[in-house]
């Protein structure tokens, strides 16, 4: 106790870690499911569905199968650098959400003032991009190091995909620096309060409209994603940089691959859609119970699911979640719990919205052909986000202009 | 023994390891990676200074992009592993004491000079966290030209290899 009272900050952020991993490791794994799922069903399909209702037991049973396979690596393989790529891809995935506010600056939890964000660092989005520039190093020497045809060709492709859209990915976010004038999360999100023509919020989104469609463009082809997903493309690659890979660092690949996607949907969130605010203006105040109501709507519609459609296992594994969502609704419901759960709760939907639209267009677009690829990049998507640039620097400093002159 | 104290000892052994693994390792794609840990271990000696932009920059610029480019044009050519030649007489004989006497020379006149008088006497010295705005400032307004001038020098560097590389075609 002696040592908690000494050092609050060093125990406030070990716990903030805790939370945040545990969190993020359930969010991982129910995106592979939460994307079978949804393409599923746009394909006319149902997706996983037999282990556990729903198949929500299904990321489980994939984790306990990549755990027990075997864990094969190629003699010809550069050893070292070979097992090193999949640490190198995945913690550099998980630290960058360090960075990332989930909610406002300062909240009160149990008497204790305190951040919801592990980091609040002055340049966090520096930082963060400092991360994300080193990811590449994962996929190039995974490539590499497996010493097969298939590997090199994929982590070649990857590493000329990254450098090429990492340039359009920072342009596209200048807009947005220079109008906010901070580098800081919470000063980024905090700039966006405020609305027009009093119901319209302030988000970036709406000047910067074009920088966002840059950015999400450029961010699905920074994380490997279909179309912008060359460097795997099974036709021609087999599997791309992993196909030497097998058992748990495949599955490390995957994990940094979803919490990349997650990353990426979070600094969207924050740059481009007013973070944790919440859409509706503060007099709306019957607003703040919607996290409690959506999750009460949730739990009833589970426990209508549970009695009307489910047979035998299925039925009480749902009735479990039905449970889970109530509590969790009528949680919500608490004094001591609304004001806090009001940014997260936005913050986790506009995210899961954004999560949404990366796996909608995989479902829906074909994939680019290589050429397609780099041309695309170069000659539209960096034109654009510097004339983006452009613009918007002519748009801030013009009034400054004409007042002074 | 504060953090900030033992941290600058953990990042400098890890540079120092970096740097002699740069040269011992006979696999291009190793030196390369010692190369990125120097780097990333400077970036955090940077940060321990309070030099937080410095340190951001060091890894976008060097780690992510410069040594990516490395690693690619490595990968691309599939660079073999390097011969060891025998060490010639002259490198043993003269480089090697010679590069001794140097590093002592240096610590010798570091030790004496302004700044490691300053960092001797525990002083914060010229390093208080500098703001990203004030080294803006300092960037486009005090050093405006010096600034332009070397990114002009840069992009005629770029227009060279360019030519240079276009030219039997």
């Amino acid at each position: 106790m002696e040592f908690i009272a000494q050092h609050p900050v060093l125990v406030a952020s070990l716990v903030k870690i805790a939370i945040l991993m545990a969190v993020l490791m359930t969010i991982l794994a129910y995106l592979s499911w939460f994307e079978r799922k949804i393409i599923a069903h746009i394909q006319s399909r149902w997706g996983p569905y037999y282990v556990g209702a729903h198949g929500l037991l299904q990321p489980l049973a994939d984790g306990i199968k990549f755990l027990f396979k075997e864990d094969l690596t190629p003699p010809a393989s550069d050893k070292f650098v070979y097992t090193l790529a999949p640490f190198l891809a995945l913690t550099l995935a998980i630290t960058t959400l360090a960075l990332i506010p989930f909610g406002p600056a300062t909240v009160w939890i149990f008497g204790h003032e305190t951040h919801l964000v592990v980091a609040n660092v002055d340049i966090g989005l520096l930082f963060l991009f400092a991360i994300t520039s080193l990811g590449v190093y994962g996929v190039a020497l995974a490539g590499w190091s497996s010493n097969s045809k298939y590997s090199l060709l994929g982590g070649l492709r990857s590493s000329a995909q990254m450098i090429s859209y990492e340039v359009s990915l920072t342009l596209s976010v200048v807009g947005v620096l220079l109008l906010a004038g901070t580098f800081n999360f919470n000063e980024l999100v905090t700039s966006q309060q405020g609305y027009y023509l009093h119901f319209i919020p302030r988000w970036r989104i709406v000047p910067q409209f074009i920088g966002f469609l840059c950015y999400f463009t450029s961010a699905i082809a920074e994380t490997n994603r279909a179309p912008f997903d060359l460097p795997e493309g099974e036709q021609e690659l087999v599997g791309g940089f992993h196909t030497e890979y097998s058992s748990f660092k495949f599955a490390m690949f995957f994990m940094a691959e979803y919490a990349n996607m997650v990353t990426v949907s979070c600094l969207a969130t924050i740059l481009f859609l007013g973070g944790w605010l919440s859409p509706f203006p503060d007099r709306w105040t019957a607003m703040q119970y919607l996290p409690a109501a959506s999750l009460l709507a949730l739990a009833v519609y589970l426990a209508y699911d549970t009695f009307a459609q489910m047979r035998g296992i299925a039925r009480i594994q749902l009735a479990v979640v039905t449970a889970l969502a109530a509590v969790l609704g009528l949680l919500c419901l608490l004094p001591a719990v609304m004001p806090v759960i009001q940014g997260p709760f936005w913050f986790t939907f506009k995210m899961g919205l954004l999560l949404f639209f990366y796996v909608w267009t995989r479902s829906t677009l074909p994939r680019l052909r290589y050429d397609q690829l780099m041309s695309f990049g170069w000659k539209l998507l960096l034109p654009v986000s510097l004339l983006n640039l452009v613009v918007t620097a002519l748009w801030i400093v013009f009034p400054q202009l004409v007042n002074h002159g | 023994m504060s953090l900030p104290f033992i941290l600058f000892f953990v990042f400098a052994i890890v540079a120092v390891v970096g740097a002699i693994l740069l040269i011992v390792a006979r696999e291009p794609i190793h030196s390369a990676l010692s190369l990125i840990m120097v780097m990333v271990a400077l970036a955090a000696l940077y940060l321990l200074l309070g030099a937080e932009f410095i340190a951001a920059v060091q890894i976008i610029v060097y780690a992510g992009a410069i040594m990516v480019l490395f690693v690619f044009v490595i990968m691309l050519l599939n660079a073999g592993v390097e011969e060891r030649t025998n060490w010639s007489k002259i490198a043993k004989y003269a480089g090697l004491p010679l590069g001794i006497f140097l590093l002592f020379e240096l610590a010798h006149w570091l030790a004496r000079s302004a700044i490691g008088a300053r960092i001797a006497n525990g002083s914060e010295g010229t390093n208080g966290a500098v703001s990203t705005r004030a080294l803006s400032e300092m960037l486009f307004q005090k050093y405006l030209f010096p600034f332009e001038a070397t990114s002009i020098l840069i992009l005629i560097a770029i227009l060279g290899a360019l030519v240079l590389a276009k030219r039997d075609e």
